[in-house]
């Protein structure tokens, strides 16, 4: 894999938190974007290095209240999370206990982290006691295209029966047992990356992978109130996706092959901090990977104001969204279509029904208009 | 998405402005409409940053929460909200006219309706997550509120779910409106950021709409049109505004925060004026008009209701009435729907593409044509039109026409661009056709598969009965008495 | 699953008893069944155990189709049994329904038959205060649960008879704000029935008798992955020959492959196309022809008949591409249709024009599994789909970004794997289309 440390040039990989691995999903067609994340690089800072700053900012406001309501939940040993379980899932209401894994002497690095975690979790899949255990900031792995990305779930809770339960805290509400569908959806792809890395880790460990449920535990404030409410979450459709997904990162070794020898999406800083690199170059490289534009980047990549400037320049139909691509059959660029709209081009092969349809659009909306 | 639009689309892109999807208005448009604008606390679900509302462009009352975080502080804003919207409410309920109705009492409908107009989708959600947090509030015991807030709570409520109602207009999202009757030549999830969207229909003098839309992107220049608020804006102006204000709780700091709003909705204000006025411009379609009616019937009854004490709307729907609710809304959609295309060619352009429709000349016409013999003799005048529409009706199949608005007519074959029509209501009752009523050789015409007629469901079974299927009859006291308790922090 | 060993016939005949035993001990009995399961034996076998009570039994089907069916079967398999049929005014009864039911529009003028058969939204009319000792609720997964709502009033107990495999109930509004009720009205009757009664017997047919062996594991493996059948035939029990001779085109080629493996994909060059996209229109229309043209005998356990045009359908994703597939001149006699009003039908040889032919992106329609189910599993012998190359890169390509509700369960089999399923094995069934001229 050293093909991808060239692309990413002599900086460290953006490690993968699980965000950015549930986001492998959002446009899996689009090569560019399938290198850059393979590679780690910083799409954001490419981004503003090209002019086209991403569109995503985050309020403090709402960090601020992110931070307080996990703070509320975990307060005390996670008591709030504990009578919450109980009711959820059958939690032992006087046995269960509470491991922060997170508690080690100094500041050990993540693999030590891991370790640690690793062998509190084979004990207790191992031990036949029925108590049921919430384990805090515990740090799993997963391996992501030759990389290793260390994940950091909520929290697990381990309970009755030997099922392990991945915990998400996220601090959107759920209103009379609704939420925000795609906050939710969000929170459940999250949530599939560490249902796959605590189930891997079982595996290696000799434990039976399904052990760890695919119904998570999304915890979220009440109503308007800052009041916990907890829910069950199937992940299993998320699940497969990411195992699709992961596959895929492995073939990203073909698109890779076919590249120019050489190519770099280098950020290396030069003395004022900001990359070295002329803005031209790293344009050019850039557009050496085809990217797959959709508006639908514009909430989940950070390239996306890029890649439209460039589908713009192209007069790409890709522009006015999937749903319009498909209306028009194919049709790549909008002077194609207007033109076999007009008749002014003639159709290529196979393009005969389309520009029927196309003139026909426009003689009944000449007739109407 | 139709080809029709597709191309509309493409042409934007050419033109650099947007493109006419409608040749009229299909929403009511009030001679009074409030124009309301929320912004949300980012974060929180329901908790009011800020308001902006009235009826008079020049006029903007602007209410602000300075701690959106304290709850006294929030209630506060909703009594003074209830100041504002409540008296525009009542006061259409002041002037009603009596309805006769066949088979039951008549009964009073006001002669006008409220109109909120708010910029968006997320708008109009916001108004109803604003009616949950409230409906349930009192004003006595503990956490007493104003009288006026629980009021509020039921009318946004009542608002924010008449607007889930296809065809009314009572409660309008800019946005969407606009959206309706043109094309933009760029996606539709762009075109739900207001600015954008009014930018590709009435650029700016000397910018073209496409260089307008992308300069509204810029939250910089065209603040973002609620109910989130920019970030940037949030970390660099309102945050230490509302910290300011949590150290000294003075009027100054107040008007700092206020100030700081203002600086965001003035500009958005502006905006949803102009998306009226654009909307304001085109003619009304002859549809527009019973649908407000509609609209002044549900509101009236509404009004009945909870001037007879009714309680607040539940927290979801009952078995019986989701099943009641998706029967309503499923028959104002295709009513809504036939409507728009017999009210509108370029929305009959649409059902033309498809095949679903055709327009063409009548080549043939037996209008005194009947079927059967003596008292069973009807009349059944056939007609044959040619048509250049990729015509995709089978025989069979029950078609209406613009052209005569209750008539139908069975499509008896389709063939080498002809399509012979065999009509079968809505030509008179008697030997002969009613002059006028069966379209004469050379007419042009147009035939649709869209019907409008009314067709009653079944009935439902009482609340109180409903059957073990669907979990038996509900609790007698819903747990919504708790309610008015729920914190709201 | 399946029990190794035991004859299909036995299998199958255990269930059916279990069924029937169940009636009496349960409000509600749910019978789960994949294509060609025997779902309308079941429901004709009950209602003559039923009958047999001396208590009377309503029958709902979904459509005036499906209540004629049962109607000719009832009458059939049940003679000397009093049958009623309750219907709407413009009702015109066909033929084959002549003479077998006393048809009325108003339950009093029915006299008192032992059974009454009407379609939902008829006996949502009916209701009058009179109450059913027994129901049976007929294609129940495909009942909106809001029409059940309006007359499950009218019954004690109900047996509720369905392919959990097929297309699930919709409606043109958005039914969001009712999301995660467990009496959501979008939902299908046996969803919500299941969600307040979770206690209920849940029984599944083991045995497609339609589907020949060659199919049943495919389309079991692909839409039924958790509960799964057979086929009641074993391989080699169903053969499919052509009597008139056949030429080396790709299209004879694609249908001798189809008769000798109950596969075949027409596969036409990677192209985006517009819906009716008219080279995949031309072939699926060209197929049909060839077919009656070879002349083509089935040999089944029923004996050996000639294939006529009655015998074969051809199923696509929309409407227009239907139309268009009759505009392109299809042999008179052949059914045409949607994979939605395909629903419970059967034929024996199916041309199917796959729902992601000539896409450039998958949408939420085309993925739903069980359009693709219902379009694969209408044939007792062979089944032609006609598709763009280039699906797999589509699927593969598919963004997965929609919005998840809480507390509504999730559906499975996801439409992503089912295709993905069906595609890797048609792929070994593969014929090039001949390039076009």
């Amino acid at each position: 894999m050293d093909r991808l440390d060239t692309l990413r040039g002599p900086v460290p990989p953006r490690p993968h938190d699980a965000r950015a691995i549930a986001a492998l999903a959002a446009n899996p067609g689009c090569e560019r974007r399938a290198v850059l994340d393979a590679a780690g690089v910083d799409k954001d800072a490419t981004a503003a290095h090209l002019g086209f700053p991403a569109p995503f900012g985050q309020s403090a406001f709402a960090i601020t209240r992110g931070n307080a309501f996990e703070a509320l939940v975990k307060e005390n040993g996670c008591a709030e999370l504990l009578r919450l379980l109980r009711d959820l899932l059958g939690l032992p209401v006087e046995s269960a206990g509470y491991t922060d894994l997170g508690d080690m002497a100094g500041d050990p690095p993540a693999h030590r982290r891991h370790e640690h975690t690793r062998r509190l979790i084979d004990r207790s899949a191992a031990e036949a006691d029925d108590d049921g255990t919430l384990y805090d900031h515990p740090l799993l792995r997963l391996e992501i295209a030759g990389h290793t990305a260390y994940l950091e779930p909520d929290v697990v809770a381990f309970r009755l029966g030997g099922a392990f339960h991945v915990v998400e805290v996220k601090s959107f509400a759920v209103v009379d047992g609704q939420a925000e569908p795609e906050k939710v959806a969000a929170a459940a792809r999250q949530a599939a990356v560490y249902v796959l890395a605590l189930r891997t880790m079982l595996e290696e460990l000799g434990h039976d992978p399904l052990r760890v449920s695919h119904e998570i535990v999304l915890v979220c404030p009440e109503n308007f109130a800052n009041r916990p409410v907890a829910t069950l979450v199937d992940v299993r459709r998320e699940l497969a996706v990411l195992r699709r997904q992961l596959a895929r990162m492995t073939r990203v070794g073909r698109i890779v092959d076919a590249l120019p020898p050489g190519l770099t999406f280098d950020l290396a800083p030069g003395p004022d901090g900001a990359p070295a690199r002329p803005v031209a170059e790293l344009r050019d490289a850039v557009r050496r990977v085809d990217a797959r534009y959709a508006p639908e980047c514009l909430s989940t990549c950070d390239l996306c104001f890029f890649c439209r400037d460039e589908a713009a320049g192209r007069g790409s139909t890709e522009l006015l969204g999937r749903q319009v691509r498909d209306a028009l059959g194919g049709v790549a660029t909008v002077d194609e279509a207007l033109g076999l709209a007009d008749g002014s081009i003639a159709p290529g092969e196979g393009q005969e029904e389309i520009a029927r349809l196309l003139r026909l659009a426009g003689r009944v909306y000449a007739e109407a208009g | 998405m139709s080809t029709l639009a597709a191309l509309a689309r493409l042409r934007a892109v050419r033109t650099g402005t947007a493109q006419r999807l409608a040749t009229v208005r299909h929403c009511h448009l009030s001679d009074r409409p409030m124009v309301l604008i929320p912004l949300r606390m980012a974060g929180e679900a329901a908790a009011p940053l800020a308001v902006m509302a009235g009826t008079d462009p020049a006029r903007p009352r602007l209410l602000v929460v300075p701690q959106p975080r304290d709850r006294d502080l929030r209630f506060g804003f909703a009594a003074e909200l209830a100041g504002v919207l409540l008296p525009y409410i009542e006061g259409m309920q002041k002037a009603t006219e009596t309805v006769e109705r066949r088979g039951a009492e008549p009964y009073e409908r006001s002669v006008d309706a409220p109109q909120i107009i708010v910029p968006n989708a997320g708008s109009a959600a916001f108004v109803r997550m604003l009616g949950r947090s409230t409906r349930f509030r009192r004003a006595e015991g503990p956490y007493a509120v104003h009288p006026s807030v629980p009021t509020l709570g039921r009318w946004l409520t009542y608002l924010g779910q008449r607007a889930q109602h296809p065809g009314s207009s009572l409660l309008l999202a800019a946005t969407e409106a606009l959206s309706l009757h043109w094309a933009t030549g760029q996606s539709r999830l762009e075109d739900a950021n207001l600015a954008s969207l009014v930018g590709w229909i009435d650029p700016p003098a000397g910018m073209s709409g496409a260089q307008a839309a992308r300069e509204a992107e810029d939250p910089l220049v065209w603040p973002p049109a609620g109910p989130a608020t920019d970030p940037g804006f949030d970390n660099e102006v309102l945050a230490p505004a509302i910290r300011a204000y949590e150290e000294t709780r003075s009027e100054r700091a107040a008007a700092r925060v206020r100030e700081a709003v203002r600086s965001q909705l003035d500009p958005v204000w502006r905006l949803v004026w102009r998306a009226v006025g654009l909307l304001e411009a085109l003619p009304a379609a002859p549809g527009v008009a019973s649908r407000w009616e509609a609209d002044r019937g549900s509101f009236s009854a509404f009004a009945a209701q909870l001037a007879e004490g009714a309680p607040p709307q539940p927290k979801r729907d009952g078995a019986v009435g989701a099943a009641s609710r998706l029967a309503r809304m499923e028959r104002a959609r295709s009513s809504y729907d036939a409507q728009r295309a017999y009210d509108d060619a370029l929305v009959m352009a649409e059902y033309r593409l498809t095949g679903e429709a055709f327009a063409g000349t009548v080549v043939a016409a037996e209008p005194d044509r009947a079927e059967g013999e003596g008292r069973g003799r009807k009349l059944r005048p056939l007609v044959t039109v040619r048509t250049g529409d990729p015509v995709r009706v089978a025989p069979g199949t029950r078609l209406g026409t613009p052209q005569r608005r209750g008539q139908q007519a069975e499509v008896v074959s389709v063939a080498g661009g002809e399509v012979t029509l065999k009509i079968v209501k809505g030509m008179g009752r008697g030997a002969s056709a009613t002059p006028g009523a069966v379209p004469e050789v050379g007419e042009p015409v147009c035939y649709a598969a869209l019907l409008e007629e009314f067709q009653p469901p079944p009935a439902l079974p009482a609340p109180e009965d409903t059957p073990w299927t669907h979990g038996g009859p509900p609790p007698e006291n819903p747990p919504e008495a708790e309610s008015s308790e729920e914190e709201w922090s | 699953m399946s029990a190794p060993g035991v004859p299909a016939a036995e299998e199958a005949g255990a269930v059916v008893r279990a069924v029937l035993d169940d009636l009496p001990r349960h409000r509600g009995v749910v019978v789960d069944s994949p294509p060609g399961a025997g779902k309308s034996t079941l429901v004709v076998r009950a209602a003559g155990h039923l009958a047999a009570t001396g208590e009377p039994l309503m029958i709902i089907a979904q459509t005036n189709e499906q209540v004629d069916d049962l109607i000719v079967r009832l009458a059939a398999e049940q003679p000397g049994l009093a049958i009623g049929r309750l219907s709407a005014g413009d009702y015109s009864a066909p033929p084959r329904v002549a003479g077998k039911a006393a048809i009325a529009s108003k339950l009093p003028d029915l006299g008192e038959p032992a059974v009454v058969l009407a379609t939902a939204d008829k006996w949502a009319w009916a209701a009058g205060g009179r109450t059913w000792p027994w129901a049976i609720v007929d294609e129940a997964y495909q009942m909106r649960s809001d029409k059940l709502l309006r007359i499950a009033g009218m019954f004690e107990r109900a047996l509720f008879v369905g392919d959990p495999g097929q297309l699930d109930p919709f409606s043109v509004v958005d039914g969001e704000r009712w999301a995660g009720l467990s009496w959501d009205p979008l939902q299908s009757a046996v969803a919500v029935l299941l969600r307040h009664n979770p206690g209920l017997p849940v029984h599944r047919l083991p045995v497609s008798w339609r589907l020949p062996a060659s199919a049943a594991p495919v389309v079991s493996a692909a839409f039924y992955p958790f509960t799964g059948f057979r086929a009641g035939t074993g391989p080699g029990e169903r053969r499919l020959r052509f009597t008139a001779g056949g030429m080396r085109t790709a299209y004879d080629r694609a249908l001798e492959e189809a008769a000798a493996s109950g596969w075949a994909l027409y596969e036409l060059p990677e192209r985006h196309t517009v819906r009716t996209d008219a080279d995949a229109v031309r072939a699926v229309a060209v197929l049909a022809t060839r077919l009656l043209q070879l002349a083509p005998v089935a040999l089944s356990e029923r004996g050996e008949h000639a294939v006529g045009p009655e015998r074969v359908a051809i199923g696509a994703a929309h409407r227009d591409q239907v139309a268009a597939i009759l505009a392109a001149g299809v042999p008179p006699g052949v059914t045409v249709d949607t994979a939605n009003r395909l629903q419970g039908r059967e034929y024996d040889v199916t041309i199917v024009l796959h729902p992601l032919s000539g896409r450039r992106d998958a949408t939420a329609f085309h993925l739903e599994s069980g359009r693709l189910c219902v379009l694969t599993s209408r044939h007792r012998h062979a089944c032609v789909v006609v598709a763009r190359a280039g699906i797999p890169e589509l699927l593969d390509a598919h963004p997965t970004a929609g919005g998840v509700q809480l507390n509504v369960p999730v559906r499975f089999p996801d439409g992503w794997e089912a295709n993905q399923a069906v595609l890797a094995h048609l792929a070994e069934h593969r014929v090039a289309a001949a390039p076009l001229s």
